[in-house]
């Protein structure tokens, strides 16, 4: 059996599945001051009665690393930063205890500007002196040639408790975004360790063996001991859950657009042929744009619990939530409040939404049903047109081949499927005004965490080579080699799948179903004074987002074929 | 992020970038796939695309229509053009539309190939240039927005002389064009007695600098020379075709500029739209000089964009070469004061002007013999008629109708087009611009 849990803003999601589907579901409040507490006692809760040594797979989708970094309760780090010309990197400033050292790399991987050891020396002592125990260390170009942040590595990390290197973290070219990821892992290494192996601790008392799993913000999992290395790939997980626990259900042929309808936020991503669309380098979160591979999903502002007011005639949803609804409770009106109006929801006391719409009606000179439909209309709109948006964006992406502008894929979803608290009744309203092929995600309460529960190991492996300087690096997995003259696109390819297949075991995949692609394969003629000297060559691949071998279809009809829960 | 120093556009800035990592002329060719590999490389490496303030676009190819607003493509577009052409040029004006739509304040289309070479009639290629995607994006400007007079500054090691072609008889357009002197290196034009036809005195300018000009001398020629001349001229829109083969490593040119000098000429050009043209150091140079361009075009820092092995001193010119560029200047600064004499004197000189040359398409090798006559008019460029013949045997004749042209004009330009019955020519063309029309009556022989 496995378990999926997704810590969300307000509640905690557990389920529990079987061969046959959905054993339990259960929510919890989420108490943010203390998730350990939570996340214990979502699982505690759900493996009552359970003979532990039957669950195979635990797989947890937490806010804790996401609150740390908001909230900014995680220790002060020190940050080793060689930039070379450019930018002047004072402008990527991370924190106090951030230092621009020489040395230099260019485009191709030469050195320009050797490290300076005496003056890392000074640098690392200052970090040390503050007590500080954890480094991040980036260099323009690591990805192209490590040495300078593995020179500077060596020179430095037995005085540290863990040092972060830049190229480890993804192969794509962006000095600003690793410096940030790389701060990030650093400010969130401490948190994330103690509290998984907490959790992991936990479950072994219980007698359950497995090893815990993480999700990502790709909708992707690894395992707790792999992700030491990149905790902050655990940040905003919470979307990815939905988002796959959406996925078996979208059609392969088409493209589907997904709701994950809140309290506070609706997020909305796209599928593409039922497989998610990545965003192109990573999460941006507040001041932080980072290469951590993550799902393309858009939040905005409107959910169930959003307040709702009148200003000079007009209605304005969101972008705050002041609290639940007032039928359970909350301050102000809501979208939620509007469906008890309407009488379409019930469970939680009406009258107080009823009384929480007068004054809006009276303000709009409008009848309180009215209201509440214009009210529910309006939110529904506020949401299509956002996800209309995000779809004529993600279509004006710039491309740099002649090929893919005259290829022009476009993407056109022609269905939606909805899901979160109040999936049902604003499945019916968005198809009302006229969206084709909208459907509500089966289980769409616990939807999020079922995602997680079934969500495959994923990751990326980025190739560069450079026949000219006999060079090839695949800097996340700190590859680096000589390689002849003769070695061709081909073997790049290859090169590149084996890392990634390499990767993906150890991340915990499955060896029989990893569904590997090809992302990007470029090879370059180098051409120097009309002469051929070498080719150039960028592979990227990935093992793409989706669900565990067998397991859409038990989403879908509720069974299985037996042989599915052979590995799990 | 989370310094004192905020990294930010100081006013909006787009960027249309497009390497065509598919299209070459040849496999060996300066103008071949790899050209702005490494551009690419220094572009993402140092996240100029997260920078808040500068927009990445997507380019919109242009239509036929838009080439055949300014040229004369024969036998037709389809043949002397490939898709890169359209991608290239629609670079160029996604960044006009959205400077003129007021998105940005300015942009620059990092695209190639270039197209500054590429005269108004185009039987083949000449300087890797097929079609001027400079003017492309003017005429559409013009047509689709309230915009007269326009200022192109060609700072590209070779004479712009497609582009200086096309504006010969336009005074509207001001095109100013600073390369490497034209008895050192291709095309072999550009003096300074090239000023313009005898509608457009004076508003052709050219600045052939001494090979091995300096920093000192691009941004004197700049502060001193064009700076005034524009500022006088007041122009709507100011475009920069900004080749990048000054540099002190570009293996086919003999200049010593750096991508320190470029900023700094970006940040006294201030142009609208800025169009990369050539630039063939690929690795020494146009990473560092296209970081350069597009954060001073954003009015960011740019004093740590240097070259690895930058050494001002190395490249600094000899006081002859200053001597020489400061006569150069007085000279081009005396011919634009005294342009408004010049033209009264010359235009009125005869009813029509004509004059013959021959283009040599060194690409393609071609050889073309251009016979033109212009009618002298104020209202406009005057009516032009060039005809043509190549050593591919085509003989062509091509009727051009300018933006503004007067009533008699306007006629004049009907009557060559429609009276002329030999049989000589393999084709006719008619660009009518005054309603946007492009007319073409074949004769090839069957």
């Amino acid at each position: 059996m496995i378990i999926g849990l997704d810590v969300g803003g307000t509640h905690t999601d557990v389920v529990l599945i079987n061969s046959h589907g959905i054993v339990s579901e259960i929510k919890v409040p989420t108490d943010s001051a203390d998730l350990f507490s939570t996340v214990l006692t979502g699982l505690e809760s759900i493996t009552q009665d359970v003979d532990p040594s039957e669950i195979k797979r635990v797989v947890l989708s937490t806010t804790l690393t996401t609150n740390a970094i908001v909230e900014n309760k995680v220790p002060e780090v020190g940050m080793i930063v060689a930039s070379g010309p450019g930018i002047d990197p004072e402008y990527f400033r991370t924190n106090r205890n951030y230092f621009p050292v020489g040395g230099s790399i260019d485009h191709r991987g030469r050195e320009v500007a050797p490290i300076d050891g005496k003056e890392i020396k000074t640098v690392a002592q200052k970090i040390q002196s503050q007590g500080i125990r954890h480094v991040g260390i980036v260099g323009k170009f690591s990805v192209r040639n490590p040495a300078h942040e593995n020179q500077i590595q060596a020179l430095i990390e037995s005085d540290f408790e863990k040092v972060f290197l830049g190229h480890q973290i993804s192969g794509h070219l962006n000095f600003p975004r690793r410096i940030s990821i790389t701060f990030l892992n650093a400010s969130v290494y401490p948190i994330h360790n103690e509290f998984f192996k907490a959790v992991d601790n936990s479950l072994k008392e219980k007698g359950i063996a497995t090893a815990i799993r993480i999700l990502k913000a790709d909708g992707g999992n690894m395992r707790f001991e792999s992700s030491v290395d990149v905790p902050g790939q655990t940040i905003l997980s919470g979307p990815a859950a939905s988002v796959m626990g959406a996925v078996a259900y979208a059609k392969p042929d088409i493209d589907t657009l997904v709701l994950d309808i809140g309290g506070t936020t609706t997020d909305m991503t796209i599928l593409r042929h039922a497989v998610p669309i990545l965003a192109p380098l990573g999460i941006e979160m507040g001041p932080y744009k980072t290469l951590i591979r993550s799902l393309n999903t858009r939040s905005i502002g409107v959910g169930g619990d959003s307040q709702v007011t009148v200003s000079s005639g007009k209605i304005e949803i969101g972008p705050h939530r002041l609290g639940p609804a007032m039928a359970f409770g909350g301050p102000v009106f809501t979208p939620t409040d509007a469906l008890f109006v309407l009488g379409k929801m019930n469970g939680g006391d009406g009258n107080m939404s009823h009384q929480g719409i007068m004054p809006l009606a009276s303000q709009l000179g409008m009848s309180v049903e009215q209201t509440a439909e214009k009210i529910f209309t309006q939110a529904s709109e506020a949401i299509l047109l956002e996800a209309q948006d995000m779809v004529t964006r993600l279509n004006r992406k710039p491309v740099y081949t002649i090929h893919e502008i005259q290829e022009g894929v476009q993407i056109n979803p022609v269905e939606i499927l909805v899901l979160g608290g109040p999936a049902p009744f604003f499945a019916e309203r968005i198809q009302a005004l006229g969206a084709q092929n909208v459907r509500v995600v089966p289980s769409w309460s616990v939807a999020n965490a079922m995602g997680s529960a079934l969500a495959r190991t994923t990751c990326e492996v980025s190739l560069f080579a450079d026949t000219a300087a006999c060079h090839i690096v695949s800097p996340s997995e700190d590859y680096q080699g000589c390689i002849q003259a003769d070695f061709d696109q081909a073997a790049a390819v290859q090169m590149t799948f084996d890392l990634l297949r390499k990767k993906a075991l150890k991340r915990g995949a499955d060896p029989e179903h990893l569904e590997m692609e090809l992302l990007e394969s470029h090879a370059f003629n180098m051409v120097r004074g009309f002469q051929t000297i070498g080719k150039n060559m960028r592979v990227r691949a990935q093992v793409k987002p989706g669900l565990i071998q067998g397991f859409a279809d038990i989403l879908k009809l509720g069974s299985s074929p037996d042989s599915a829960f052979d590995r799990i | 992020m989370l310094g004192d120093v905020v990294l930010k556009a100081e006013s909006k800035t787009g960027l249309v970038f497009f390497p065509a990592f598919d299209w070459a002329i040849s496999p060996t060719h300066p103008e071949r796939e790899e050209r702005l590999l490494y551009t690419q490389d220094q572009v993402f490496e140092e996240g100029l695309l997260d920078i808040p303030g500068i927009q990445e676009y997507k380019p919109e190819p242009v239509t036929h229509q838009d080439v055949q607003r300014v040229h004369f493509c024969v036998p037709d577009v389809q043949q002397v053009t490939t898709e890169s052409h359209f991608i290239s040029a629609g670079g160029a004006l996604t960044i006009g539309k959205a400077v003129m739509e007021k998105e940005i304040r300015c942009g620059f289309a990092l695209v190639r190939p270039p197209g500054h070479h590429a005269m108004r009639l185009v039987h083949g290629n000449r300087g890797f240039c097929n079609v001027n995607i400079e003017a492309i994006m003017i005429e559409y400007l013009r047509q689709a927005y309230p915009i007269q007079r326009v200022a192109i500054v060609d700072t590209d090691c070779h004479h712009g002389d497609g582009t200086q072609d096309i504006y010969w008889h336009d005074p509207d357009t001001l095109f100013i064009s600073i390369h490497q002197d034209g008895r050192t290196l291709y095309p072999g034009s550009g003096f300074p007695n090239e000023t313009g036809g005898p509608n457009a005195a004076g508003t052709t300018i050219n600045i052939p600098l001494p090979p091995n000009t300096s920093e000192e001398g691009f941004l004197y020629t700049m502060e001193q020379v064009v700076r005034p001349i524009l500022d006088e001229f007041n122009p709507d829109i100011v475009v920069n075709s900004a080749g990048q083969d000054n540099h002190y490593s570009d293996p086919i040119t003999n200049m010593n500029f750096s991508a320190q000098g470029y900023a700094k000429l970006t940040e006294l050009l201030r142009p609208d739209i800025a169009v990369l043209e050539g630039g063939y150091s690929i690795e020494g140079a146009l990473p560092y000089v296209n970081t350069g361009i597009i954060l001073a075009l954003a009015g960011i820092d740019t004093s740590h964009v240097k070259e690895p092995d930058y050494n001002p001193e190395s490249i600094r010119q000899s006081p002859e070469v200053s001597g020489y560029i400061q006569q150069l200047g007085d000279k081009i600064l005396e011919l634009w004061s005294a342009r408004k004499e010049v033209q009264a004197r010359v235009q009125t000189e005869k009813a029509f002007h004509e004059r013959s040359r021959s283009i040599f398409y060194d690409t393609d090798g071609i050889q073309e013999t251009q016979h033109e006559t212009v009618r002298a008019c104020e209202c406009s460029g005057g009516t032009l008629r060039i005809d043509s013949t190549a050593s591919t045997g085509r003989h062509v004749l091509a009727v051009h109708i300018p933006r503004n042209a007067c009533k008699t004009c306007q006629e004049t330009g009907m009557d060559w087009f429609e009276s002329e019955k030999s049989k000589e020519f393999d084709a006719l063309y008619l660009q009518n611009r005054p309603v946007d029309s492009y007319t073409v009556q074949s004769n090839e022989k069957q």
